[in-house]
């Protein structure tokens, strides 16, 4: 079989774009002969999503397999690269404090499971779609995703031979109390049905919020001396654009194939927004308090990856098929003004049963903050900050020895507050069969009360150490059961890694000095 | 494509800063003389009313050598707006609606 070339190309004996991947991609998929289509895919009805034409799905990537495999063999030849140099050039000493690095453990205990778990899951939908295009989008979804998994791991496990926090992240994960935050998002999405998780994940998070989830750390990265992470997170990255675009054209594909699919469609993206947004939460007071050099705000950045980039140009995109904004989009633009510091100071308060740890912010830092939020930051948060410089003053740095309430969807303490009201918590209440529920937010009270049979299931970190399935009664017991070590939580100033900290950059300014004392001389 | 949108609310793409995508970097500004470009810590953000374009040929021009428009994934970190098409000659990135 010969397939012409569409239209004259600069090499002519190669196929164009379009035909390699009509014979090389959709080519290759064949109707089962022993078997009915229902049999071979049987996960496709159940949600009420209806499809009449696989094969209106479109790759704009037009990827085959040979492509895939070339590019990404690059970019991980050119990661190794930079991993080596860094380890052979003590490149952890030019990081720009020690103190950064909690944004990194933050990440390897909390993102790099995300990524295996994605991995699992499209793998799931490369089995289970009834389209060859679909299906091979999500299988180098698939194979991205535990290479990502795969390079974190390797990227961060260079600071793990000096610093503290990174040694038992997969533990860490499923039984810390606020890393319980992006695991039960996560588990959330791989126990919904196919189309489901295709626009919780595939859309919602990697199409609506990848960039405020990932583009903040590689350039805090970049900013903060880390040159591993952000050659990593460009690595990385590059395979997101690859995505967005599947994300995308799974809810364009959905919408176009049936009008029964809008309403379903809408409500997936209504309950997605807000559970990936609460997600989001541990990247703003990231951005806001753990960067030792600041990049942009919180604030900025929901404003340019957010506010512009989605409501005011893919939302009107997707209006085109009856699409709304999500649901409680406006409490979440409310929100930007406070959300950093109220996550971070619950961070701030529990980070002696943290893997990473936590400070006041300097003086400077605080200007920062009062000069990014003009509205809020002088007004609710600087007092706090006032009355926690006293404590320490007379020797008693606050921590909170109760446990928190917990919202039954989104698993972060109660700590937020009204919309449009930062002095009034926030704290919502259902009832379902007899019990009451708590949520922290009118969109996680949505959530709840459209699937209350699902969320009552919750695992939620401080019941199960009241039940006392966490280890013990004590606070060391649970940090035991954690797979905590000395080193790992509470106070940056003087902890493990900020005492080697100063003694290394000590030694190192010490050895600039002689040479050039010799030099001198 | 014949068919355009008139749509001019902006689209975007972020590229990784480095000395091998300058090229790229500069085509685009070439190639889309509506555009602005910001420079953040290692990313480059490119944005244009309604409608930016990458061409193969103006790319192959400033790197003085052959490039494939596959070669883009090497550069790209993140865009906004939709791949309209990916052909050997032009990557086309605009709002359907």
């Amino acid at each position: 079989m010969t397939l012409a070339p569409e239209k004259k190309t600069k090499k002519p004996r190669k196929l164009s774009m379009k035909a390699r991947y009509e014979a090389l991609t959709r080519g290759l998929d064949w109707e089962p002969s022993y078997v009915t289509k229902e049999e071979m895919f049987p996960h496709l009805e159940y949600e009420g999503i209806k499809i009449h034409d696989w094969a209106a799905w479109e790759d704009p990537f037009r990827l085959t397999i040979d492509a895939y495999t070339k590019y990404q063999a690059e970019k991980d030849r050119r990661l190794y690269a930079v991993l080596d140099g860094f380890a052979q050039g003590q490149g952890h000493l030019n990081l720009t404090d020690a103190g950064y690095l909690n944004a990194m453990k933050l990440f390897l205990q909390g993102v790099t499971p995300l990524e295996y778990a994605a991995h699992r899951n499209f793998a799931y939908l490369a089995r289970h779609f009834a389209g060859p295009g679909p299906r091979f989008a999500a299988l180098c979804q698939s194979i991205d995703e535990i290479r990502h998994m795969q390079t974190e791991v390797h990227t961060l496990s260079n600071y793990n031979k000096y610093y503290s926090g990174l040694h038992n992240w997969p533990e860490n994960h499923d039984r810390m109390w606020y890393l319980s935050v992006p695991k039960s998002f996560f588990d959330d999405a791989l126990s919904c049905g196919p189309f489901e998780f295709l626009i919780a994940i595939g859309f919602s998070f990697e199409y609506l919020l990848t960039n405020l989830l990932f583009v903040p750390f590689m350039s805090g990265a970049s900013f903060n001396g880390d040159l591993p992470t952000m050659t990593f997170g460009f690595s990385a990255q590059s395979d997101e654009s690859r995505h967005m675009t599947l994300g995308l054209e799974a809810i364009k594909f959905l919408l176009e194939q049936d009008e029964d699919n809008v309403p379903i469609v809408q409500a997936w993206l209504d309950k997605w927004f807000w559970r990936a947004y609460r997600v989001t939460a541990l990247v703003s007071q990231m951005l806001d308090y753990m960067l030792p050099r600041k990049v942009m705000s919180w604030k900025e950045s929901f404003e340019l990856y957010f506010e512009e980039q989605m409501l005011k140009g893919l939302f009107e995109d997707l209006a085109f098929y009856g699409i709304t904004p999500p649901r409680h989009v406006a409490d979440a633009v409310q929100e930007k003004d406070v959300l950093s510091h109220q996550v971070y100071w619950i961070l701030y308060q529990f980070s002696f049963a943290a893997g990473f740890t936590t400070t006041m912010p300097t003086p400077e830092h605080q200007q920062w903050l009062s000069q990014a939020y003009p509205d809020t930051f002088d007004t609710h948060f600087k007092p706090l900050w006032d009355k926690e410089a006293r404590n320490i003053a007379s020797g008693g740095r606050h921590f909170t020895r109760g446990l928190p309430q917990l919202c039954q969807v989104c698993q972060i303490p109660m700590a937020f507050t009204e919309p449009g009201d930062p002095t009034t918590l926030c704290q919502r209440e259902s009832e379902f069969e007899g019990e009451i529920y708590h949520t922290c937010s009118n969109g996680c009270q949505w959530i709840f009360e459209r699937e209350p049979e699902k969320y009552r299931q919750a695992w939620l970190p401080v019941h199960q150490i009241y039940q006392g399935n966490c280890g013990g009664p004590s606070v060391p017991e649970v940090l035991e059961w954690y797979h905590l070590q000395d080193g790992d939580a509470g106070e940056y100033l003087g902890s493990r890694d900020h005492t080697n900290w100063l003694t290394w950059q000590g030694e190192a300014a010490a050895e600039t000095a002689s040479h050039e004392n010799k030099a001198g001389a | 494509m014949t068919e355009q949108t008139t749509s001019t609310r902006d689209v975007g793409v972020v590229i990784q800063e480095s000395e091998s995508n300058r090229p790229v970097v500069e085509a685009i500004e070439q190639d889309n003389p509506d555009c602005s470009v910001l420079h953040t810590p290692g990313l480059i953000r490119i944005t244009a009313p309604g409608r930016l374009v990458i061409t193969q040929e103006t790319v192959e021009e400033k790197l003085g050598r052959e490039w494939e428009t596959h070669e883009f994934q090497m550069a790209i970190v993140s865009y906004f707006g939709n791949i309209q098409e990916w052909d050997e000659d032009e990557i086309v990135i605009a709002w359907d609606h």
